[in-house]
Protein backbone atom coordinates (compact mmCIF):
# COMPACT_ATOMS: atom_id res chain seq x y z
CA UNK A 1 0.00 0.00 0.00
CA UNK A 2 2.79 2.50 0.22
CA UNK A 3 3.77 1.93 -2.67
CA UNK A 4 0.74 3.16 -4.05
CA UNK A 5 1.53 6.38 -1.73
CA UNK A 6 4.32 7.00 -3.47
CA UNK A 7 2.24 7.29 -7.24
CA UNK A 8 -0.26 9.75 -5.41
CA UNK A 9 1.99 11.62 -3.94
CA UNK A 10 4.64 12.43 -7.23
CA UNK A 11 1.06 12.65 -9.23
CA UNK A 12 0.07 15.81 -6.53
CA UNK A 13 3.19 17.37 -6.63
CA UNK A 14 3.58 17.13 -10.90
CA UNK A 15 -0.47 18.07 -11.30
CA UNK A 16 0.26 21.12 -9.22
CA UNK A 17 3.04 22.24 -11.26
CA UNK A 18 1.17 21.49 -14.25
CA UNK A 19 -2.13 23.27 -12.92
CA UNK A 20 0.19 26.68 -12.19
CA UNK A 21 2.06 26.58 -15.61
CA UNK A 22 -1.12 26.67 -16.90
CA UNK A 23 -3.17 29.29 -14.82
CA UNK A 24 -0.06 31.31 -14.45
CA UNK A 25 0.34 30.64 -10.81
CA UNK A 26 3.69 29.64 -10.55
CA UNK A 27 4.33 32.76 -7.77
CA UNK A 28 1.86 31.30 -5.29
CA UNK A 29 2.64 27.72 -5.76
CA UNK A 30 6.02 28.63 -5.06
CA UNK A 31 5.04 29.97 -1.91
CA UNK A 32 2.61 26.86 -0.76
CA UNK A 33 5.98 24.66 -1.00
CA UNK A 34 7.72 26.79 1.70
CA UNK A 35 4.72 27.37 3.62
CA UNK A 36 3.40 24.29 3.25
CA UNK A 37 6.37 22.12 4.94
CA UNK A 38 6.92 24.54 7.40
CA UNK A 39 3.07 25.30 8.47
CA UNK A 40 3.02 21.22 9.06
CA UNK A 41 5.66 21.72 11.73
CA UNK A 42 3.77 24.24 13.30
CA UNK A 43 0.25 22.43 12.90
CA UNK A 44 2.26 19.12 15.03
CA UNK A 45 4.19 21.05 17.32
CA UNK A 46 1.07 22.72 18.26
CA UNK A 47 -1.03 19.94 18.57
CA UNK A 48 1.82 18.14 20.66
CA UNK A 49 0.86 19.02 24.20
CA UNK A 50 -2.47 18.26 23.66
CA UNK A 51 -2.16 15.10 21.87
CA UNK A 52 0.38 14.04 25.15
CA UNK A 53 -1.85 15.23 27.60
CA UNK A 54 -4.47 12.81 25.94
CA UNK A 55 -2.27 9.36 25.42
CA UNK A 56 -1.58 10.35 29.57
CA UNK A 57 -5.03 10.20 29.99
CA UNK A 58 -5.49 7.13 28.31
CA UNK A 59 -2.76 5.64 29.93
CA UNK A 60 -3.88 6.13 33.49
CA UNK A 61 -7.33 4.21 31.93
CA UNK A 62 -5.35 1.44 30.33
CA UNK A 63 -3.06 0.70 33.66
CA UNK A 64 -6.44 1.18 35.68
CA UNK A 65 -8.20 -2.09 33.43
CA UNK A 66 -10.26 -0.15 31.88
CA UNK A 67 -9.12 -1.89 28.65
CA UNK A 68 -9.91 -5.05 30.53
CA UNK A 69 -13.04 -4.49 31.98
CA UNK A 70 -14.68 -3.27 28.33
CA UNK A 71 -13.01 -6.68 26.74
CA UNK A 72 -15.31 -8.72 29.45
CA UNK A 73 -18.28 -6.82 28.47
CA UNK A 74 -17.62 -7.15 24.83
CA UNK A 75 -17.93 -11.57 24.85
CA UNK A 76 -21.90 -11.28 24.48
CA UNK A 77 -21.38 -9.25 21.32
CA UNK A 78 -18.19 -11.44 20.11
CA UNK A 79 -20.13 -14.90 19.98
CA UNK A 80 -22.09 -13.00 17.25
CA UNK A 81 -20.03 -11.56 15.15
CA UNK A 82 -17.69 -14.49 14.79
CA UNK A 83 -19.32 -17.62 15.30
CA UNK A 84 -16.75 -19.73 14.03
CA UNK A 85 -14.67 -19.00 16.69
CA UNK A 86 -14.34 -21.10 20.33
CA UNK A 87 -16.21 -18.15 22.97
CA UNK A 88 -13.41 -16.89 25.58
CA UNK A 89 -10.56 -18.85 23.41
CA UNK A 90 -7.52 -17.05 23.23
CA UNK A 91 -8.34 -15.90 19.48
CA UNK A 92 -11.53 -14.10 21.01
CA UNK A 93 -9.45 -12.83 23.58
CA UNK A 94 -7.10 -11.04 21.77
CA UNK A 95 -10.00 -9.56 19.10
CA UNK A 96 -11.97 -8.15 22.48
CA UNK A 97 -8.68 -6.67 23.24
CA UNK A 98 -7.81 -5.21 19.90
CA UNK A 99 -11.47 -3.81 19.84
CA UNK A 100 -11.00 -2.02 22.96
CA UNK A 101 -8.20 -0.19 22.36
CA UNK A 102 -9.81 1.01 19.34
CA UNK A 103 -12.58 2.06 21.17
CA UNK A 104 -10.22 4.36 23.31
CA UNK A 105 -8.44 5.45 20.72
CA UNK A 106 -4.97 3.52 21.62
CA UNK A 107 -3.77 3.25 18.15
CA UNK A 108 -0.36 2.47 19.08
CA UNK A 109 -1.50 -0.63 21.82
CA UNK A 110 -4.90 -1.59 19.10
CA UNK A 111 -2.62 -2.66 15.73
CA UNK A 112 -0.21 -5.05 17.91
CA UNK A 113 -3.34 -6.72 20.08
CA UNK A 114 -4.66 -7.20 16.40
CA UNK A 115 -1.72 -8.78 14.79
CA UNK A 116 -1.95 -11.03 17.56
CA UNK A 117 -5.52 -11.79 17.28
CA UNK A 118 -4.39 -12.15 13.85
CA UNK A 119 -1.93 -15.17 14.48
CA UNK A 120 -4.46 -16.76 17.00
CA UNK A 121 -6.72 -16.91 14.31
CA UNK A 122 -4.54 -18.55 11.34
CA UNK A 123 -3.24 -20.99 13.85
CA UNK A 124 -7.03 -22.46 12.21
CA UNK A 125 -6.12 -21.86 9.36
CA UNK A 126 -3.15 -23.37 7.02
CA UNK A 127 -4.34 -21.62 3.80
CA UNK A 128 -3.00 -18.41 2.33
CA UNK A 129 -7.50 -17.21 2.17
CA UNK A 130 -8.54 -15.27 4.61
CA UNK A 131 -11.72 -17.12 6.50
CA UNK A 132 -14.56 -15.22 7.32
CA UNK A 133 -13.76 -14.55 11.09
CA UNK A 134 -10.44 -12.62 10.09
CA UNK A 135 -12.65 -10.68 7.18
CA UNK A 136 -15.20 -10.00 9.32
CA UNK A 137 -12.67 -9.25 12.12
CA UNK A 138 -10.12 -6.94 9.46
CA UNK A 139 -13.57 -5.15 8.18
CA UNK A 140 -14.42 -3.70 12.15
CA UNK A 141 -9.97 -2.28 11.86
CA UNK A 142 -10.90 -0.86 8.63
CA UNK A 143 -14.48 1.04 10.07
CA UNK A 144 -13.31 3.74 12.65
CA UNK A 145 -14.84 2.83 16.38
CA UNK A 146 -12.97 5.72 18.18
CA UNK A 147 -15.35 6.81 20.96
CA UNK A 148 -13.24 10.09 21.36
CA UNK A 149 -11.64 10.96 17.82
CA UNK A 150 -9.28 13.71 19.83
CA UNK A 151 -6.75 13.82 16.80
CA UNK A 152 -10.13 15.32 15.09
CA UNK A 153 -10.75 17.58 18.18
CA UNK A 154 -7.07 19.22 18.70
CA UNK A 155 -7.31 19.70 14.82
CA UNK A 156 -10.65 21.69 14.77
CA UNK A 157 -9.23 23.65 17.97
CA UNK A 158 -6.08 24.56 16.20
CA UNK A 159 -7.84 25.70 13.12
CA UNK A 160 -10.08 28.16 15.74
CA UNK A 161 -13.47 25.83 16.08
CA UNK A 162 -15.71 27.60 18.61
CA UNK A 163 -16.76 24.13 20.28
CA UNK A 164 -14.07 21.46 17.98
CA UNK A 165 -16.08 18.40 20.05
CA UNK A 166 -19.32 19.13 18.69
CA UNK A 167 -19.66 17.43 16.06
CA UNK A 168 -18.72 13.93 17.97
CA UNK A 169 -22.55 12.92 18.32
CA UNK A 170 -22.64 13.19 14.33
CA UNK A 171 -19.03 11.41 14.03
CA UNK A 172 -21.00 8.59 16.78
CA UNK A 173 -24.27 8.05 14.51
CA UNK A 174 -22.02 8.09 11.37
CA UNK A 175 -19.46 5.55 12.26
CA UNK A 176 -22.43 3.46 14.12
CA UNK A 177 -23.96 3.50 10.57
CA UNK A 178 -20.67 2.61 8.61
CA UNK A 179 -19.75 -0.13 10.93
CA UNK A 180 -23.02 -2.06 10.84
CA UNK A 181 -23.09 -1.72 6.93
CA UNK A 182 -19.83 -3.05 6.89
CA UNK A 183 -20.72 -5.84 8.95
CA UNK A 184 -23.51 -6.59 7.67
CA UNK A 185 -21.83 -6.20 3.93
CA UNK A 186 -19.43 -8.82 5.41
CA UNK A 187 -21.63 -11.25 6.76
CA UNK A 188 -23.63 -10.79 3.12
CA UNK A 189 -20.63 -11.25 0.92
CA UNK A 190 -19.47 -14.78 2.22
CA UNK A 191 -20.80 -16.90 0.17
CA UNK A 192 -20.27 -14.65 -2.77
CA UNK A 193 -16.26 -15.13 -2.75
CA UNK A 194 -15.22 -18.33 -1.63
CA UNK A 195 -11.64 -18.00 -2.62
CA UNK B 1 -28.11 19.12 20.48
CA UNK B 2 -24.80 20.32 19.66
CA UNK B 3 -24.01 21.65 22.88
CA UNK B 4 -23.85 17.65 24.01
CA UNK B 5 -20.35 17.33 23.00
CA UNK B 6 -19.01 20.15 24.89
CA UNK B 7 -19.82 18.56 28.14
CA UNK B 8 -17.92 15.23 26.70
CA UNK B 9 -14.46 16.32 27.41
CA UNK B 10 -14.36 17.42 31.03
CA UNK B 11 -16.62 14.62 31.93
CA UNK B 12 -14.18 12.03 30.08
CA UNK B 13 -11.16 13.48 31.66
CA UNK B 14 -12.82 13.70 35.46
CA UNK B 15 -13.62 10.26 34.59
CA UNK B 16 -10.48 8.87 33.63
CA UNK B 17 -8.68 10.58 36.79
CA UNK B 18 -11.15 9.73 39.43
CA UNK B 19 -11.06 5.74 38.10
CA UNK B 20 -7.19 5.51 38.38
CA UNK B 21 -6.92 7.26 42.04
CA UNK B 22 -9.48 4.75 42.55
CA UNK B 23 -8.03 1.91 41.30
CA UNK B 24 -4.57 3.11 43.26
CA UNK B 25 -2.31 3.85 40.05
CA UNK B 26 0.06 6.45 40.53
CA UNK B 27 -1.89 8.96 38.10
CA UNK B 28 0.27 11.46 37.39
CA UNK B 29 3.61 9.09 37.08
CA UNK B 30 1.34 7.39 34.60
CA UNK B 31 0.05 10.31 32.71
CA UNK B 32 3.88 11.39 32.25
CA UNK B 33 4.57 7.36 30.80
CA UNK B 34 1.54 8.11 28.35
CA UNK B 35 3.12 11.68 27.47
CA UNK B 36 6.19 10.17 26.67
CA UNK B 37 4.55 7.98 24.01
CA UNK B 38 2.78 10.29 22.81
CA UNK B 39 5.57 12.60 22.36
CA UNK B 40 7.37 9.58 20.35
CA UNK B 41 4.25 9.27 18.11
CA UNK B 42 3.80 12.70 17.62
CA UNK B 43 7.30 13.28 16.44
CA UNK B 44 7.08 10.17 14.10
CA UNK B 45 4.62 11.48 11.84
CA UNK B 46 6.41 14.71 11.68
CA UNK B 47 8.10 13.41 8.09
CA UNK B 48 5.34 12.00 6.34
CA UNK B 49 2.74 15.25 7.29
CA UNK B 50 5.44 17.59 5.63
CA UNK B 51 5.48 15.86 2.91
CA UNK B 52 1.78 15.72 2.14
CA UNK B 53 0.52 18.88 3.83
CA UNK B 54 3.68 20.33 1.29
CA UNK B 55 2.03 18.80 -1.92
CA UNK B 56 -1.81 19.30 -0.56
CA UNK B 57 -0.41 23.09 0.01
CA UNK B 58 0.87 23.18 -4.40
CA UNK B 59 -2.59 21.37 -5.27
CA UNK B 60 -4.48 24.47 -3.42
CA UNK B 61 -2.42 26.99 -4.36
CA UNK B 62 -1.97 25.45 -8.01
CA UNK B 63 -5.72 25.57 -8.80
CA UNK B 64 -5.76 22.21 -8.90
CA UNK B 65 -7.60 20.93 -5.79
CA UNK B 66 -10.44 23.68 -6.91
CA UNK B 67 -10.26 22.02 -10.28
CA UNK B 68 -10.36 18.13 -9.08
CA UNK B 69 -13.25 19.32 -6.68
CA UNK B 70 -14.90 20.90 -9.65
CA UNK B 71 -14.41 17.52 -11.88
CA UNK B 72 -15.45 15.26 -8.84
CA UNK B 73 -18.75 17.50 -8.39
CA UNK B 74 -21.22 15.38 -10.28
CA UNK B 75 -20.23 12.52 -7.85
CA UNK B 76 -20.08 14.22 -4.35
CA UNK B 77 -23.59 15.90 -5.25
CA UNK B 78 -25.38 12.19 -6.02
CA UNK B 79 -24.05 11.31 -3.01
CA UNK B 80 -25.15 14.29 -0.94
CA UNK B 81 -21.32 15.76 -0.53
CA UNK B 82 -20.46 19.01 -0.87
CA UNK B 83 -17.90 19.00 -3.66
CA UNK B 84 -14.87 20.24 -1.26
CA UNK B 85 -14.60 17.31 1.00
CA UNK B 86 -14.54 14.83 -2.34
CA UNK B 87 -10.50 14.73 -2.50
CA UNK B 88 -10.95 14.03 1.32
CA UNK B 89 -13.41 11.20 0.75
CA UNK B 90 -10.85 10.11 -2.24
CA UNK B 91 -7.03 10.10 -0.42
CA UNK B 92 -8.79 9.07 3.30
CA UNK B 93 -8.85 5.20 2.99
CA UNK B 94 -5.27 5.15 1.10
CA UNK B 95 -3.22 7.22 3.78
CA UNK B 96 -3.83 8.69 7.28
CA UNK B 97 -1.55 11.74 6.72
CA UNK B 98 -2.79 12.61 3.53
CA UNK B 99 -6.20 12.58 4.65
CA UNK B 100 -5.01 15.48 7.79
CA UNK B 101 -3.26 17.34 5.36
CA UNK B 102 -6.84 17.55 3.22
CA UNK B 103 -8.31 17.99 6.36
CA UNK B 104 -6.51 21.09 7.47
CA UNK B 105 -6.50 22.70 4.03
CA UNK B 106 -10.48 22.09 4.07
CA UNK B 107 -10.19 23.62 7.55
CA UNK B 108 -7.93 26.35 6.28
CA UNK B 109 -10.12 27.15 3.22
CA UNK B 110 -13.76 26.99 4.66
CA UNK B 111 -13.14 27.11 8.41
CA UNK B 112 -13.94 24.14 10.64
CA UNK B 113 -17.29 25.24 11.79
CA UNK B 114 -18.70 25.87 8.28
CA UNK B 115 -20.35 23.36 6.52
CA UNK B 116 -17.72 21.85 4.39
CA UNK B 117 -15.84 22.06 7.49
CA UNK B 118 -18.10 19.76 9.88
CA UNK B 119 -19.01 16.95 7.17
CA UNK B 120 -14.98 16.77 6.28
CA UNK B 121 -14.45 16.19 10.44
CA UNK B 122 -17.55 13.67 10.88
CA UNK B 123 -16.13 12.01 7.39
CA UNK B 124 -12.15 11.64 8.94
CA UNK B 125 -13.53 10.58 12.67
CA UNK B 126 -15.42 7.60 11.44
CA UNK B 127 -13.60 5.97 8.89
CA UNK B 128 -9.68 4.48 9.56
CA UNK B 129 -7.29 4.33 6.46
CA UNK B 130 -9.19 0.94 5.23
CA UNK B 131 -6.03 -0.27 2.55
CA UNK B 132 -3.20 0.61 5.64
CA UNK B 133 -5.36 -1.82 7.65
CA UNK B 134 -5.88 -4.58 5.01
CA UNK B 135 -2.03 -4.45 4.15
CA UNK B 136 -1.16 -4.65 7.74
CA UNK B 137 -3.06 -7.40 9.38
CA UNK B 138 -3.42 -9.76 6.13
CA UNK B 139 -0.09 -8.30 5.29
CA UNK B 140 1.85 -9.81 9.56
CA UNK B 141 -0.14 -13.51 8.82
CA UNK B 142 1.03 -13.96 5.04
CA UNK B 143 -2.91 -14.48 4.05
CA UNK B 144 -2.63 -13.27 0.26
CA UNK B 145 -6.11 -13.83 -0.67
CA UNK B 146 -8.62 -10.96 1.23
CA UNK B 147 -12.01 -12.59 -0.52
CA UNK B 148 -14.61 -9.97 0.44
CA UNK B 149 -12.68 -7.73 2.60
CA UNK B 150 -11.76 -5.14 0.20
CA UNK B 151 -15.61 -4.58 -1.29
CA UNK B 152 -17.06 -4.65 2.82
CA UNK B 153 -14.67 -2.29 4.02
CA UNK B 154 -15.43 -0.11 1.33
CA UNK B 155 -18.75 -0.51 1.42
CA UNK B 156 -18.37 0.96 5.40
CA UNK B 157 -16.77 3.78 3.80
CA UNK B 158 -18.80 5.13 1.08
CA UNK B 159 -21.97 4.78 4.49
CA UNK B 160 -19.96 7.36 5.72
CA UNK B 161 -20.06 9.55 3.11
CA UNK B 162 -23.30 9.83 2.51
CA UNK B 163 -24.59 9.65 6.24
CA UNK B 164 -21.66 12.39 7.24
CA UNK B 165 -23.81 14.60 5.24
CA UNK B 166 -27.01 13.55 6.70
CA UNK B 167 -25.90 13.77 10.28
CA UNK B 168 -24.05 17.32 9.91
CA UNK B 169 -27.95 18.69 8.93
CA UNK B 170 -29.27 16.67 11.23
CA UNK B 171 -27.12 17.84 14.35
CA UNK B 172 -25.99 21.61 13.29
CA UNK B 173 -29.56 22.76 11.48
Amino acid sequence: MNKLLNYIWAGMILFSVFCAAVTGRMEPLSNAVLSGASGAVTLVLSMTGMMCAWTGLMKIADEGGLTLLLAKALNPLMRRLFPECKPGGPAVKAMCMNITANLLGLGNAATPLGIAAMQELKKNNPTQTADNSMVTFVVLNTASIQLIPTTLGILRAQYGSAAPFEILPAVWVTSVCSVIVGLTAAKLMEGLLRG
Amino acid sequence: MDKLGVFVMPAVVLCIVLFGFLRKVPVFDTFVAGAKEGLRSTVSILPSLIGLIMAVSMLSASGALDLLSSFLAPVASLIGLPKQAMPLALIRPVSGSGSTAVLTQIFYDCGPDSFVGRVASVMSGSTETTFYAIAVYFGAVGIKKTRHTIPAALTADLTVCIVSALAVRLFFT
